[in-house]
């Protein structure tokens, strides 16, 4: 099979289309061609790494070795990230074997060495690969980054082998976050608009934004080790001002007060709670079982929380049309 | 402490099988193993021996499972996803992260795996 050339520059079309991928735009399609692709001047002895078909992975990956004569070897993961395609199989021992067969790899090089990300562990039985193929796999460092100074002392450090998740990767996955909760969260803003009225829809949005935009951002600096935890306390926080805002401009004494006020106690911090927990799956922290846990100790607390406050606003409505004939 | 569901997991270590290749520490990304010398000395087993220092970090993603030379570790893996997890409750389908469709993150598109609401 061919060899496909490619460089480590990073063009401004490239930029364009990352900058699309983190928006959600046309999910799935960022694809690279699976096969053999030659960076630099490679050689028999050069490295050979192994990536996902996903256009982001293959960028960081070739942008890391500018400077690098080697080989990179791409899997079809559907277009889909190493971590992610690991944890689904596509990035896996069979596809990596067929791919090491198709592309004639033995012949090209003269060593058996594969350098593939460690973070595309959990789905390749690296002792299989060996036994099937001859290639022995080393795994490199979590962060292509990383690969300059591994590929120098051939040892990846403690910290190079741990995978965080600092402010920087936090914040690009807002705008897909909010894309994905848009349609409904301007569906429900509508509806609250419609009923207790504009500050309803007012302190639906926030929430919104609250789980959306500020939850990923503060993550690592809310209390509590759980997920629900932390955003229904983001929630509670974000819907003091609208209570406070209640108290100080109803009337004092009027049931009607302190119902507005509770609606936005009681509504609030189950939706940004919510889509906290429902964060869990973009974080490179918690286990299935955790999540599980998770999900039966709070939700029922979060869809009791929203019922009622769903009933108060329900009731205000009702009480705001009634008035009105 | 209080609000914690990630206290218990299901990773095991057999360290009587074993052979203190390091592979599991290799293949971590939260540092879970250590490899350090077998206590005490055992002629019939390996000098060096792999225990969990840090279980509690486990995100039960099956790296370790997966490269053990001798199926020395056993855990569930997962994918810790409250979405895929809610929705296939709710469908009684599987449990998958977003049909075609993870959110890829920072690090090159590496670490994280599924985006919202897909
Ligand atoms: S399952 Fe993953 S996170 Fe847990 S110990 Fe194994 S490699 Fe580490
Ligand atoms: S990979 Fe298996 S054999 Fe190697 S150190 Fe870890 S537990 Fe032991």
């Amino acid at each position: 099979m061919d060899i496909m050339h490619a460089d480590s520059d990073i063009t401004f079309n490239n930029r364009i289309e990352h900058f699309l991928i983190r928006w959600g735009y046309r999910r799935g399609e960022h694809r690279v061609a699976p096969g053999l692709y030659a960076i630099g001047n490679p050689g028999r002895d050069s490295p050979v790494f192994v990536t996902a078909n996903y256009r982001l992975s293959f960028d960081a990956l070739r942008a890391a070795l500018k400077g690098i004569d080697g080989y990179v070897l791409v899997l079809d993961t559907f277009g889909i990230n190493v971590w992610c395609a690991a944890g689904k199989g596509t990035f896996g021992t069979e596809e990596l074997i067929r791919r090491i067969e198709a592309t004639g790899l033995a012949g090209v090089v003269s060593h058996k060495k594969l350098i593939l990300p460690q973070l595309g562990a959990p789905g390749v039985r690296a002792p299989e690969v060996t036994k099937r193929t001859g290639f022995r796999i080393e795994y490199g460092p979590v962060r292509a980054d990383d690969l300059p100074a591994y590929l120098k002392t051939g040892k990846a450090t403690p910290g190079m082998r741990r995978v965080r998740f600092p402010l920087w990767d936090r914040i690009v996955l807002i705008p897909v976050e909010l894309v994905g909760f848009a349609l409904p969260a301007i569906v429900l803003a509508i509806v609250a608009f419609l009923g207790p009225g504009w500050l309803a829809a007012l302190g639906l949005v926030t929430a919104v934004l609250g789980g959306t935009v500020l939850f990923p951002a503060l993550l690592p600096y809310l209390p509590t080790k759980d997920y629900s935890t932390k955003g229904l306390l983001l929630g509670i926080l974000l819907s003091l001002p609208y209570a406070v805002y209640q108290l100080a401009t109803g009337l004092p004494g009027d049931w009607k007060t302190y119902a507005s006020t509770l609606m936005f106690l009681l509504a609030m911090p189950p939706v940004t709670a919510y889509l906290a927990l429902n964060f869990t799956g973009a974080t490179p922290f918690p286990s299935r079982t955790g999540v599980r846990k998770e999900i039966y100790t709070y939700i029922p607390v979060i869809a009791g929380m929203a019922a009622l406050g769903a009933l108060m606003a329900v009731v205000l409505t009702a009480v705001k049309i009634l008035e009105m004939i | 402490m209080m609000f914690n569901s990630y206290r218990q997991n299901t990773l095991e270590l057999y360290p009587d099988r074993c052979i203190g290749c390091g592979m599991c520490a290799n293949v971590c990304p939260h540092a879970v193993f250590t490899i350090g010398d077998r206590q005490p000395a055992n002629l019939l087993a390996s000098r060096r021996v792999a225990s969990l220092a840090n279980k509690e970090a486990c995100m039960e993603c099956g790296a370790c499972q997966m490269n053990c030379p001798v199926a020395a570790i056993r855990v569930q893996s997962g994918v810790g996803c409250a979405a895929a997890m809610i929705k296939a409750a709710l469908t009684g389908g599987p449990e998958v992260c977003g049909e075609g469709g993870c959110c890829g993150s920072g690090e090159g598109g590496n670490t994280s795996c599924c985006g919202p609401a897909k």
